[in-house]
């Protein structure tokens, strides 16, 4: 084929309606999660409630980014899990350096 | 006719990692943004959690919140220092600006979904179409940051007296406003240095991203794609786009929220 050549020699798909509505669906629930984060910050006392309402609504956001925006639920279950077991390894690092923190505030204060 | 014409003896035995076939079933380009994105998911997580290992070490700030001021004696609380709006000064407003960079983001990753789906129906107008948007949106969410950093480096009317160590190994005590990397308004020096450092490398991901939504879109709208006879960039860039947005999930709950 002509490199020049610039007309349409794919076949154009019509749009799919339900998928284009399922996409402002998982938009709406973004927004909606946010909104609800919000009215937590503004009514609620800080403490280790209040962070692990925000840290769980957080995840909800970050499953519904990674799961239906970056499709990753549609791929092989062997891709979906080499790119979730390594994450893991954060569980441990979360661990050694929030004790540290805290080891370092008895002794400085 | 003719028979098995190959050379390797192709047994139907063969297990999924026997060769032959993509486990992974996914394209090399797909699959190495994966992993790049994994990457770069521990390269964020360590930025966020060197915040919680500092912030922890730091005393809380005790009274209410409405009475607070900055000191280097204690950690801010992020919604009395991030409450400025742009045109209209000296209003309290917390977290009213960052919430609208949020939903700027969050928007443009939506565009970005519907150019990836518009990409799998190879339909060239609508990838075009919502690629633009998406760019217009990482664009005007960079220039939110900009004024954010702006407002954030030059600081409020007042300031804050901080007490801290000079150049000579002397204690000065002065007023400071704004923020730079040796001394804030807000908190103690780490406060600063980890609000440059973690909006700042997620702003330069940002900036790298918009440099490619340009190079998608302008390879769409004048054909490359078609001629290449998939749309496969626009999902990988689409990949890259939405981890940008992933990451300011997580920076927006564990600085600003928190």
């Amino acid at each position: 084929m002509d490199i020049q050549d610039n007309k349409s020699t794919l076949e154009v798909a019509p749009r799919n309606a339900e998928k284009i509505k399922k996409i402002w669906k998982i938009a709406a629930i973004l927004l909606i999660v946010t909104l609800i984060e919000y009215v937590f910050a503004f009514n609620m006392e800080r403490g280790v409630l209040l962070y692990s309402i925000f840290i769980g609504l957080t995840l909800v956001k970050a499953g519904y980014i990674m799961m239906e925006f970056m499709h990753l639920k549609d791929e092989a279950k062997v891709l979906v899990w080499s790119i979730m077991l390594p994450l893991i390894f954060l569980v441990w690092l979360i661990i050694a350096l929030l004790r540290e923190g805290t080891d370092i505030f008895l002794m400085r204060w | 006719m003719s028979t098995a014409t190959t050379s390797i003896n192709l047994s139907s035995k063969r297990g999924i990692w026997g060769g032959g076939n993509e486990p992974l079933n996914a394209s090399y380009g797909k699959l190495m943004m994966w992993f790049f994105l994994l990457s770069d998911i521990f390269t964020f997580a360590a930025f966020l959690v060197a915040y919680g290992a500092i912030r922890v070490s730091y005393p809380p700030y005790g009274g209410p919140a409405d009475s607070f001021v900055g000191s280097n004696e204690y950690w801010p609380v992020p919604e009395m220092v991030f409450d400025a709006i742009p045109f209209v000064h000296g209003i309290h407003a917390p977290l009213v600006f960052v919430g609208l960079m949020t939903f700027i983001l969050i928007m443009s990753s939506v565009t970005m979904v519907l150019a990836v789906e518009a990409g799998h129906r190879n339909d060239r107008k609508d990838v075009t179409k919502w690629l633009l948007w998406t760019l217009v949106g990482g664009l005007t969410f960079l220039g939110c940051q900009a004024w954010e950093w702006g407002h954030f480096i030059h600081g409020t009317d007042g300031g804050a007296t901080i007490t801290f160590i000079g150049n000579f190994g002397n204690m000065v005590s002065e007023t400071v406003f704004g923020a730079n990397l040796s001394v804030n308004e807000y908190g103690p020096a780490a406060f600063a240095q980890l609000f440059f450092f973690i909006t700042g490398f997620h702003g330069f991901h940002v900036t790298i991203g918009v440099f490619l939504l340009f190079l998608a879109f302008y390879q769409a709208a004048v054909g490359v794609y078609e001629r290449r006879g998939h749309y496969e960039m626009v999902e990988k860039i689409g990949l890259y786009w939405h981890f940008v947005d992933l990451v300011w999930v997580f920076v927006f709950t564990f600085f600003y929220l928190i």
